[in-house]
Parts: structure tokens; sequence; C-alpha cells
């Protein structure tokens, strides 16, 4: 896959929150602060959010990681870092 | 011949408007089947039937807004089928439901009216697409027919927003329930800090080597655990129904579900004492997802013994929950958040969760409320129990 950048990571993955939940209030969304209890996303729509991710970018995210996503800012740098690794 | 009647989808409600059939005179049924859609103030619900046959004709059309109880359609039984009735005794059967209105109470639109309305066709189909309810709207055709005039200005008036009208119909079935069960349940709270970094741990082990679509969620533990934990206290599994208890037949949890842009539904997880940890976790989310999408059935609405709401998604520590009448109690789950916890005579950092009850004191002590806790308790630091039995 071609290198993304960070802001199309980031656009990309709000295209999967937003799939998830069509009237998150995306604009007001801090992004150093959780965002699932900014946006009401709850754990099953979080597992939602996570496969939309796993189809549009290939990173498929193993449960212990999910610390690392709790911000958006977090949840950008660990894609970043995911889709940096050397492809199999 | 058996008659096919306006179930209660849910103890408060006192009529729904039919919304459309899925079958047609001549057409054969099964017991299960969704045959119509009906518009109520928690959305617009799948109706099952609980008997096999033949349609013989329909008596409600699309548009009526039909009481709990009255006739929606008449079915043949090809070999009389008598005596099937729905799997389980509905706790809001229509004699109940209406007998435990409270007097100060409104009815909900206008029961005194006459049931049918004379809609002309052209107007029903009118009123669909507006969103307007024709039995709201006064007729001034022919012996007080509602034709299409009567219904483009109704919705001229009444002004936009279907889907506002459905949120605060919503709004208000809520504040109807809610305000009765302050009312008439003398509630009792109980409240437990539990470690659940086993049931965390029990998770992971199990989610680690699968696909994310097929990873469970901790709320599943928590259902099940509130589950069998019911199993070993049947106590709060039921409904105070005219001055007495009656216990619910099978453990059907409801699932608080807030949906977006407000308002709440809780439909029932069918038999959460007996699915197995997939089985669930498909179950619920089939739950959340056609309650967001407004697709939820008749059997889901009408025989919850016991609500469990879950804040901890919103970031809240603990919930002091309000029962849903004719329940008798109601779980609830804050958020999962690491506290000082003391394990050997160690002050540590653990994985924790608060555990609360409401429960109806004309019912039950807090003797049994106490009792329930600390099986919930037990369940969830001993997740390898969950599933035991």
């Amino acid at each position: 896959m071609a290198e993304l950048s960070r802001e199309t990571i980031r656009d990309t993955a709000i295209d999967c929150i937003l799939s998830v939940a069509p009237e998150a209030e995306i604009d007001r969304l801090r992004h150093d602060r959780p965002w699932r209890e900014q946006l009401e996303v709850d754990s099953f729509d979080f597992l939602n959010v996570l496969v939309a991710l796993e189809t549009r970018l290939g990173v498929s995210v193993p449960e212990g990681d999910y610390h690392e996503l709790t911000t958006l800012d977090g949840l950008v740098a660990y894609l970043e870092a995911r889709l940096a690794e050397t492809p199999p | 011949m058996s008659d096919f009647r306006m179930p209660a989808l849910g103890a408060d409600m006192e009529s729904g408007t039919l919304a459309e059939w899925h079958i047609q005179p001549g057409e054969r049924v099964e017991r299960g089947q969704v045959v119509c859609v009906v518009e109520t103030q928690k959305g617009a619900i799948e109706v099952e039937i609980w008997q096999s046959g033949t349609v013989e004709r329909l008596v409600a059309e699309p548009g009526d807004r039909v009481p709990v109880g009255e006739v929606l359609a008449v079915l043949r039984g090809e070999d009389d089928t008598v005596g099937e009735t729905p799997p389980r005794p509905s706790p809001a059967a229509p004699p109940t439901a209406r007998s435990r209105r409270p007097a100060d109470l409104p009815p909900v639109g206008a029961p005194a009216a006459p049931l049918r309305r004379r809609v002309s066709p052209a107007a029903r189909r009118r009123a669909a697409a507006l969103g307007v309810d024709p039995a709201s709207v006064s007729g001034s055709g022919p012996g007080g027919t509602i034709t299409l005039e009567d219904i483009e200005q109704a919705a001229a008036t009444s002004g936009p927003a279907a889907a506002g009208d459905d949120r605060d119909a919503m709004r208000q079935a809520i504040a109807a329930a809610m305000s009765r069960a302050n009312r008439e349940i003398p509630h009792y709270y109980l409240g437990h800090w539990l470690c659940v970094e086993p049931a965390l741990a029990w998770l992971a082990t199990h989610n680690a080597r699968r696909p994310v679509a097929e990873r469970l969620i901790f709320p599943v533990l928590q259902l099940r655990a509130v589950a069998m934990a019911l199993h070993e206290v049947p106590d709060l599994n039921g409904w105070y129904l005219d001055g007495a208890f009656r216990p619910a037949q099978g453990i059907h949890l409801g699932v608080a579900i807030a949906l977006r842009g407000g308002g709440l539904v809780a439909p029932a997880l069918r038999d959460a004492d007996v699915l197995a940890p997939d089985a669930m976790m498909a179950a619920l989310g089939d739950l959340l997802t056609r309650a967001r999408a407004g697709q939820l059935r008749s059997s889901e609405m009408s025989d919850t013994g016991l609500t469990v709401t879950n804040l901890g998604d919103l970031g809240v520590d603990s919930v002091q929950g309000v029962i849903t009448p004719p329940q008798v109690a109601l779980v609830g789950f804050g958020r999962v958040s690491e506290r000082p916890w003391v394990r050997d005579g160690q002050v540590v950092a653990a994985r924790c969760v608060h555990a609360s009850l409401a429960a109806d004191h004309r019912v039950t002590d807090g003797a049994i409320g106490a009792r329930f806790l600390a099986r919930l308790t037990d369940f969830l630091q001993e997740p390898e129990r969950l599933w035991q039995n």
C-alpha cells in the first residue's frame, strides 16, 4: 500500500467512526480527549469501528492494543505506526 | 377461527398504529412469523404471531390506531389450533395494563372515539407520506370521512418533522413510565464495587486469537453474570401486578439502549441464561443494531423480567436506576476504571466496576437484594463459572 499521510489516516478514521455513528458531532470532537465518550460510542459500536478500519486500512487491532486508541490522536498515531510496519 | 389481536408492547401501551401488513388474505402464516409492523411510542415494532393458520381476513388497515387487545386479523387454523397461546404469559396483558393505569394519568390518544375512522385510501397514503396520524385528524367529508384535504391541512398546521414527533412521543412514554415508577414503587438501592481483573483476563484470553468481528465485549459477561445471579435469586425476575409478585418464565433481560439523538429502548435479550458466549454476543449485536434501526420485534418488548443499564460507556462511575414498571428491579453498571484495590493486604491498582441494584421494596427486602449482588459479584470474579452449567 502506498504510504498514507497522517491527514489521510485521520480522515479515514473519522469516516469509519461516522459509518458506525452517522450522527456523531465530529466537528466538535476534541482529538486529544477520549472520543468514545464524546461521541457516545459504546463497546459494540467500537468493535464495528475496528471492523471498518480493518476493511479500509487492512489493520487488525488486537484487544491488547485497545488502550492506545482512546483518543483520536492516539488512534491516528497507532494506525500510522502499524501501517509503517514492514509489510508481510 | 381465531383472532390475531393487538399485543401490548410494553406495560404502558394503550394502542398502536398499524403501519403495514406483511401478510394477505389466503396466505399461510407460521407461529413466530413477523406479520405486521406497528408504530408505538417506542418506535416501529415488528409484530410476530403466535398461532399458525391461514389468513381469513385483515380487519385493521394501515393507518388505523388499534387499542391493545382489539382484533387485527382473523385466522383459520387447519386443524383448529385451539389453546395455542403466546409462548409465555405477557406481563402486560390488556386487562392488566388497563386496570393498572393510574387514575390521574390521562389516557393516551382518544379511546372514547370511534375505533375506526373512515379515511379515503388517497388520504391514507398521503397521511403516511406526510407522517400524519389519521386518528388525530377530524374528518370534513361525508359521515366524518377524512379526506385528502383534511390530511394536508393537518400536516400544514402541525408543522414539520414527523421524526421530531416520534421523539416527543418516546419522551412522553418514558416520562409516563418513570413518573409511575417514582410514584408507585418504593425503591431501595444497593451498590457494590468489584474488581473485574479476572473477568477482563478471561475476556482477553477468549478474544486473543479472534478477528475483530468474532470478539466478545465485556457487557456480554455482565449480562451473563446478571442472568446466572437471577437464576439463584429469582425473586427479582418478574413483575408486580395487581398487588402481587408474578415471577417471569425464563430469563429475558431488558438491555437499556440509548438511541442516538435521544430516547431509550430496553428490548429483551431472550434466554440470557441459556445462550453460549458467541450466541449471546450475536444476539446482543443483533438487538443493538435493530434497536437503532427501529426494527424491534414484539416478543422483545413484552416479557422482560429485569432490565440492565450500563452507563459505563458514557464515563460515569455508578448508576442509581429507576425501575421500569411492572418490573421489580434494575441492575446498573458504571464504567470500568482503575482504582486502588486491596489485595493480600497491599493496595494495588486494579480495574473495577460499580454494580448497583434498584429494587421494589414491596416485593423484596434488602437481604435478597444483597444476596443477588453477592452472587453477581461471585460470577464476575470467577468468570470460568459463568458458562459452567
